[in-house]
């Protein structure tokens, strides 16, 4: 359900660089999203769609790229690729890994007319 | 939608009334354009530096109007609630207000839960905000414990988020070093992505549910500083595994901290209240320090007035 807040937020971004910088039409936008962000992708998909229906970016192209997740652990403090916010260190097997990438949400950029 | 405030489309109500009034500019071209605003008292809208209300016409054609162009925006995506977030907490800070955001399930008890603890501080400032979709039941059920609340109707959304909190707060006009304990709709995917501005987010995770929430909803059990484990006093007929519930829950979040607490037989409330008189006495300190440093400031500036000649 959130997907739908989301994509407003992309929206009112992407307004707010229309107005600062003047273009009229966005054909794509290049969304980060990390795969540990609690972001549905094909939900964000089908919400932006519907949010931009009349604004400057109706029918633009979503474009997304996933940042893959990553982790640190406290007790032997190796580095973890992580697929879930969560998960064991492959080293020592303690749960105490703390998540240290994959969560970004960024509008990264736009092509514009 | 108001793109300048960020505000949702009318669907949101604070004590059932719209959050937002309408309102209309003219621009220079001759264009109108309305949007909904509630500018409450104190509260001013974040105007970001490109809202002038001049906007260049759209048939100023530029050279090369028409090719496509490349735009760097690298912003994220909560940016504007992040905003908010960020002045609520300001807000917070500067009257020394210990500010919580409580989220669950539906049904986990925390309404019961906050109303007990409303009672328990007699005497200590209280104040709460109340996040359902609709009706203001659980606001009134904190009324009537003697503490202001204002209910925050969300409509179709499935969260609070800071802009909505902003306004809630001028509403209940909040006191100096009060306690502000904001129950967010029932719900344990949207909330953990959306910073209210408050000190902590707490979890409540009650007995009749599974103990595998954590890790069936790792996102909120991430963001929470604390989990609250409650109804403990149906354990006796329950199979639930505390110490497995626990377990999930530092997996996927190490450090969370959790007490267990039954408002009905009250266990574990001494302890849940000294977790809220630390964190109230913690506000009061971090203002007390800001507002000493404040002082030795003006001290310095009214020597360095004298020193200099008129």
């Amino acid at each position: 359900m959130h997907e739908m807040s989301l994509a407003e937020g992309v929206l009112q971004l992407i307004e707010d660089a229309a107005r600062k910088q003047d273009f009229s039409k966005v054909s794509t936008v290049w969304l980060e999203i990390g795969r540990l962000a609690a972001v549905e992708v094909e939900s964000m998909r089908f919400c932006f769609e519907a949010v931009a229906r009349g604004s400057i970016a109706e029918g633009a192209k979503l474009e997304i790229i996933a940042t893959a997740g990553s982790g640190r652990c406290t007790q032997c403090s190796a580095s973890v690729v992580l697929s879930e916010p969560f998960g064991a260190c492959p080293q020592c097997g303690s749960y105490q890994v703390q998540v240290t990438g994959g969560t970004e949400m960024r509008v990264k950029e736009l092509e514009v007319v | 939608m108001c793109t300048t405030c960020g505000c949702g489309e009318g669907e949101v109500k604070i004590d059932g009334t719209a959050a937002h009034h309408g309102h209309e500019h003219v621009h220079a071209d001759g264009t109108t354009h309305s949007h909904a605003h509630d500018h409450g008292a104190e509260h001013d809208h974040e105007h970001g530096a490109g809202h002038g209300h001049s906007h260049a016409p759209a048939h100023a054609h530029a050279p090369g109007l028409g090719a496509k162009r490349m735009v760097q925006i690298e912003q994220d995506i909560l940016a504007k609630n992040n905003a908010y977030a960020k002045r609520n907490r300001e807000t917070l800070a500067e009257r020394g207000i210990f500010a919580l955001n409580l989220v669950s399930s539906p049904g986990s008890g925390k309404t019961t839960l906050l109303c007990k603890t409303v009672a328990l501080l007699a005497g200590q400032a209280v104040a709460v905000i109340e996040g359902d979709q609709q009706t203001d039941l659980d606001a009134e059920r904190i009324r009537a414990t003697g503490a202001p609340a204002v209910q925050i109707n969300t409509g179709r959304g499935c969260h609070l988020d800071a802009h909505m909190v902003g306004h809630a707060m001028e509403r209940l006009g909040l006191k100096e070093n009060s306690l502000l304990l904001i129950e967010n709709v029932g719900n344990l995917v949207c909330p953990a992505a959306f910073d209210l501005g408050e000190a902590h987010k707490v979890v409540i995770l009650s007995v009749t549910e599974g103990e595998d929430k954590p890790v069936k909803y790792p996102d909120m059990f991430r963001a929470a500083s604390l989990m609250l484990l409650n109804k403990t006093d149906l354990l006796p007929h329950l199979d639930f595994d505390v110490d497995a519930a626990i377990g999930f829950a530092r997996r996927v979040n190490p450090n969370i901290r959790v007490i267990r607490v039954s408002a009905r037989s009250g266990e574990g409330l001494n302890e849940w209240l000294d977790f809220l008189r630390d964190g109230l006495a913690a506000a009061d300190a971090a203002k007390q320090e800001t507002v000493d440093g404040l002082r030795r400031r003006i001290a310095q500036l009214e020597v360095q007035l004298q020193r200099s000649p008129p």
